[in-house]
């Protein structure tokens, strides 16, 4: 009996420092050190024949459901929703399709919120904290199905009329040409 | 020492006949590693019951402990917001749902019930085996949950919304739901299986008149678990819908109700609670005869109390709402049941009363426990009185008043009696007395250490300090009255300790118990102990309420029964006379297995929808293999004739 | 050392007491300043002494009676089935029986007396009315006029006149919160799509403090808010400083403060009137500088709580909606001039 006990330990303990990813609450980081947004690659068009991708930051958040519900509550709160209403589009372009004008990387979508687009999309740098600016970016990557379905929000508590994150199919993003995105 | 009987020693019934030994090799279970999981004899699955409930018991109390520290002091830095909401979430559930309703029902139920009926197994041993290990699965599910940081936030009645959807994110209300379904599936078959053995497997002559007030209660307790339990797994399961597959129950802005999910979760919650004091009072009422030696006073008017109780319990469950703002005349309505059901549990105090008064008490350690109960369960029970009053909870609803309360009413009513229960029955189980010094110790440690913490809560919602909040300003002066109700958990911890020593120690040098060390009047004490697996060699006959009592010196046996295969016998649910033999199952993988395929399915659920049908057809697989008809062993010449010519 | 060890004890003592209901002190049920409270204190004390009777009464006749027939024998007696005194001790239990019943038909109905006293359906005209809408995790107030333009929004500091009756109507953004002012009343759960009603009259003048009494997430322990009963005339004055837009910046350190709220993340979530920051989000700034605390009663209003409350939220109330503002320090200083200025 001794030896089950002793068992039933370090299984707990391996259970602790294996934590869930999924589960952790990110509530503060430390301040922000440097700027990623001028790193960000939108197009491929640059001089030589080779080019080299410079590499997208990936988001850290899309592990933790509760930093893509925060994002999720961010996205009506912050009135993303005014002009993408839920995901199905409006005034602005939709959210939830397969269509990536800018890209549909983290990186991408970040410096799409960071710095704005023409036609109409504000800038919210120094508006949204980046921190909140990366959750949106989950939030909105799950809209088309881009997010583990564990991880994806499920409905929110409003009239809405759109499928939950959870239950949205992942959609092989297009770009901007109308082929699948390349991998960068 | 086979693997199996960890805790219990080895029968020591020296076979004395031939039909001894003939009875031990027809109910021996297996021993080795897949042997332990094919035991289904009711003691082994109740002690089961009993060691896995006092391990979760131990656990729950450590979180507890932690929770305390943090709110010794103000503003403390012990546990942050995330990490004291798992704790007091898992704290509530694993107390409710894996140690009060496991050990007081299911674990004394399991092992008592059969015995104080006199027969040779449980009914549906199988259903009882498997009730255990989803027990088990529904207790592990949540804590690697909560060691996996995914353990349950939302309190552990996990109200709507903020268990929903939108304001729970992640898989941590879906654990709890799914530890909701296991714990409520197991009660229901052990329900099941007890009912059924109270009502048809009573040795001849127990009448209902002469039922054993134990039996009365775990019956009474039986038909609450199968009408409250459909409540709890309605609920958790619309839940687990709305947040897995986007269903509207609870979702006001569409029409779904927020309080819709309170009224379901209470009115099994209410039930719920007098499905973990009835057992308690069980107990009581079994202990106070022996130690008064006398049968109990007003048995008639015992009996009447715990059915009014169990049907009243249902009646009730808007006391735990009166705050949201229902109607005044309803609510008044719920007022006058909550004090109506005050008064079946007054009666009993009084029957109790009455029997000390008209008895002769001897000096007994689990004596000690019950006069324990007396003036706990007293005190909860009148600060329930207060809280039934609908202004008086409108102050103290969701306050440590109400934290105070149900403590003295749960600790009260069920972990003063299960200490009684134990050290009244464990010698039974193991075959040796527990050291009475030690539970003397035990005993002081405890009770001082409870009153200290909890009486000190009532005084801290008097003074307006909600529940559930991880710290408070130094502004509330609250920090003098938390800091005496953490010194009482040093004496508690202590306390359990020495329990933890006297058990161990006994164990294995305490003085043999023989038989019936109480002289007690019951059935399981007319067998010895621990009791063989085929628990009496000759089945007994009852003569009055207490059996052994009563007993005349040339009491009946039941002859007639096969012992090379295991039967039993059935008899009529009033008067209890014999009617038919019916042979019960031996040893058997398959309760195991289900269980195995049943949780495989439950926890998938959790993350996909596609877990039912892809785990349906395993659960499928298992349970037909449980089911195999097997067939009647073939009867003796004789026993034909007998069974076909009395028509 | 001897004489220092009696203080110290003295000083636990005296802290007990402050903190026992026999010093009912500022926070409590047994404080009551409206008659709301007041008539459930009474209730509360009256069940309080039916309860310790019965109480005392049980235990005395339970303990004597297994004191008298202790019997100091280890060998177990033979039992009985019945004892001649039992017929006596029917009729004791019969007696006991119908007292218990008769003090829990006292008590239903003094409390059914109490509870129409308190939650009374007012037809008072002139109450004044509070929109209670609870948020995670913070309250927001709005005192409803039929006059648009004479609609007070604020949060978690309501001002009361004394005397007078007020109704608040309650509602929830998100999730269960829970209104209890024990000082005042019972509490009322604020409920998700459902509305109630329920009234009072502070007789006192004073600041009540109140608490969210229902689980409600991360930050349930740090969601206070506070009543302040004043006089009439100055329960007015507080309206009608309440209605205005926010007082225009003055000094120079004041612009420059407007400025730094208008041009980082505050907008996205606060109001100030009679500025561009127009989001519901969190609560309504507009005449913060004259409330006492700040972070729903977590924090006192002053330049430095101001100050660690703004940089860095989330060291203090870990799971609530704002974030941390890391700003230069000058900015700093400029906004939290404004914000006070904004009486």
């Amino acid at each position: 009996m001794r030896l089950y006990v002793q068992l039933g330990i370090v299984i707990a303990l391996a259970l602790i420092l294996f934590a869930c990813e999924r589960e952790q609450r990110i509530f503060r980081n430390p301040p922000p050190a440097e700027q990623t947004l001028n790193t960000i690659q939108v197009s491929g068009l640059n001089p030589g024949a080779n080019p080299i991708a410079t590499p997208v930051p990936p988001n850290t958040y899309e592990e933790s459901a509760y930093a893509v519900a925060e994002g999720q509550k961010l996205f009506d709160q912050y009135n993303c929703s005014g002009c993408h209403f839920h995901g199905g589009g409006g005034i602005g372009p939709p959210l939830m399709d397969n269509n990536w004008i800018y890209g549909s990387e983290p990186g991408n979508i970040f410096a799409t919120i960071m710095q704005g687009r023409p036609n109409g999309m504000p800038s919210f740098r120094n508006r949204i904290p980046e921190s909140q600016a990366w959750e949106i970016v989950g939030y909105v990557r799950s809209l088309s199905g881009l997010l583990p379905k564990d991880v994806s929000p499920g409905r929110s508590d409003d009239i809405s009329a759109y499928p939950s994150p959870q239950s949205m199919t992942k959609q092989t993003p297009i770009g901007v040409t109308g082929n699948p995105e390349q991998p960068k | 020492m086979s693997s199996h009987s960890v805790l219990i020693s080895e029968p020591k019934v020296i076979p004395t006949s031939d039909s001894a030994s003939r009875l031990a090799r027809t109910w021996r279970q297996p021993s080795g590693f897949w042997g332990w999981f094919s035991n289904v004899h009711h003691t082994a699955i109740g002690t089961r019951y009993m060691v896995t409930a006092f391990i979760f018991f131990l656990l729950g109390g450590v979180l507890a402990a932690v929770m305390r520290l943090q709110l010794t002091r103000p503003e403390n830095n012990v546990l942050g917001p995330d990490a004291y909401n798992q704790f007091f979430t898992v704290h509530g559930s694993t107390m409710i749902f894996l140690f009060a309703v496991p050990m007081m029902f299911q674990g004394f139920g399991v092992y008592l019930v059969p015995l104080v009926c006199g027969t040779r197994n449980i009914a549906f041993p199988r259903l009882a085996a498997f009730s255990y290990y989803l027990f088990l699965g529904g207790g592990l599910l949540l804590w690697i949950g909560l060691l996996t940081n995914t353990g349950a936030d939302a309190g552990w009645f996990s109200y709507v919304p903020l268990a929903g959807p939108a304001f729970t994110p992640g898989k941590r209300a879906d654990f709890w739901a799914q530890m909701i379904t296991f714990t409520e599936v197991s009660a229901l078959g052990t329900a099941i299986c007890i009912a059924v053995t109270i009502l048809r497997h009573r040795a001849p002559g127990m009448t209902l008149n002469r039922m054993p007030i134990l039996l009365w209660e775990k019956l009474v307790i039986s038909f609450m678990v199968i009408f409250a339990m459909p409540a709890v797994m309605v609920v958790s399961s619309m839940l687990l819908l709305d947040r897995l597959v986007s269903t509207q129950f609870f979702n006001p802005a569409v029409g779904g109700d927020a309080l819709l999910y309170q009224h379901l979760f209470w009115f099994f919650g209410h039930p719920e609670v007098y499905i973990i004091f009835l057992p308690g009072t069980a107990i009581v009422s079994s202990l106070v005869p022996v130690f008064t030696r006398r049968h109990i006073f007003g048995y008639t008017l015992i009996v009447l109390s715990v059915v009014a109780t169990g049907f009243l319990g249902f009646g009730v469950w808007v006391h735990h709402m009166f705050a949201t703002g229902i109607p005044q005349m309803s609510a008044s309505f719920f007022t006058a049941a909550s004090l109506v059901i005050v008064i079946p549990t007054a009666v009993q105090f009084f029957c109790w009363i009455a029997t000390v008064w008209n008895g002769r008490i001897q000096p007994k350690l689990p004596m000690l426990w019950l006069f324990g109960f007396f003036f706990v369960f007293l005190i909860g029970g009148l600060s329930g009185v207060m809280l039934a009053s609908v202004p008086v909870d409108w102050q103290v609803h969701d306050t440590f008043f109400v934290v105070a309360h149900f403590h003295y009413v749960l600790i009260g009513g069920a972990v003063f009696p299960m200490f009684a229960g134990l050290y009244f029955w464990i010698p039974k189980i193991t075959g040796r007395m527990m050291n009475s010094t030690l539970g003397h110790w035990h005993f002081w440690l405890f009770f001082i250490g409870f009153n200290l913490t909890f009486f000190t809560m009532h005084f801290l919602g008097l003074r307006g300090m909600p529940r559930r909040i991880y710290t408070y300003s130094p502004d509330m002066h609250w920090n003098a009255l938390n800091v005496v109700a953490t010194s009482g958990v040093a004496f508690m911890t202590a306390a359990i300790l020495v329990f933890l020593a006297n058990f161990f120690y006994s164990k294995k040098y305490g003085e043999l118990a023989g038989d019936n060390p109480w002289a007690a009047g019951s059935l399981e004490w007319a067998t010895a102990s621990p009791p063989p697996h085929y628990n009496f060699l000759d089945l007994p006959t009852v003569n009055g309420r207490e059996a052994l009592w009563d007993a005349e010196p040339d009491q009946a046996i039941v002859v007639g029964l096969r012992d090379d295969v295991p039967e039993v016998l059935v008899t009529n649910s009033l008067d209890s006379d014999p009617e038919h033999k019916e042979e019960t199952v031996g040893p058997s993988i398959w309760p195991f297995l289900t269980s195995i395929t049943v949780s495989a399915t439950f926890v998938g659920s959790i993350f996909t929808a596609w877990a039912i049908p892809y785990g349906a057809p395993f659960v499928v697989i298992t349970l037909i293999g449980w089911l195999w008809p097997r067939g009647h062993s073939p009867m003796t010449r004789e026993e034909a004739i007998e069974e076909y010519s009395h028509g | 050392m001897f004489t220092l060890s009696r203080i110290g004890g003295l000083s636990h003592l005296l802290a007990i007491y402050q903190a026992s209901p026999l010093n009912p002190g500022r926070h409590s049920t047994l404080n009551p300043v409206a008659p709301q409270a007041g008539n459930i204190e009474w209730l509360y004390w009256v069940i309080f002494w039916i309860c310790f009777g019965a109480f005392v009464i049980t235990i005395l006749v339970f303990f004597t009676g297994a004191a008298r027939k202790y019997v100091r024998q280890a060998t177990p007696l033979p039992p009985i089935k019945e004892h001649p005194a039992d017929g006596i001790a029917a009729w004791f239990v019969g007696g006991a029986i119908t007292v218990t019943v008769l003090s829990l038909f006292a008590v239903l109905f003094m409390s059914i007396i109490t509870g129409k006293k308190v939650e009374g359906a007012t037809a008072e005209r002139n109450a004044v009315t509070i929109q209670v809408t609870g948020h995670q995790w913070w309250w927001e107030a709005t005192y409803p006029n039929w006059q648009a333009n004479l609609t007070v929004t604020t949060a978690n500091e309501f001002h009361v006149p004394v005397g007078k009756k007020v109704v608040v109507l309650t509602n929830s953004n998100d999730v269960i919160h829970s209104f209890w002012a024990p000082n005042i009343t019972g509490k009322r759960d604020l409920i998700p799509g459902y509305s109630s009603a329920f009234s009072f009259e502070v007789d006192k003048p004073g600041i009540y403090h109140g608490q969210c009494a229902e689980f409600c997430g991360l930050q349930h322990a740090h969601m206070g808010f506070s009543v302040v009963a004043e006089p009439e005339d100055q329960f007015a004055a507080w309206q009608n400083q309440q209605v205005a837009p926010a007082r225009e910046p003055t000094t120079a350190e004041e612009i420059r403060g407007r400025t730094v709220f208008l041009t980082h993340a505050c907008v996205m979530c606060h109001t100030i009137r009679g500025t561009d920051a127009g989001s519901r989000v969190g609560p309504d700034l507009t005449h913060m500088g004259s409330r006492r605390m700040i972070a729903a009663e977590t924090l006192p209003n002053t330049r430095g709580a101001l100050a660690g409350w703004i940089l860095d939220p989330q060291r203090i109330k870990p799971g609530s909606r704002m974030t941390p503002n890391p700003m230069r320090p000058d900015d700093l200083q400029d906004l939290i001039t404004y914000l006070e200025s904004l009486q």
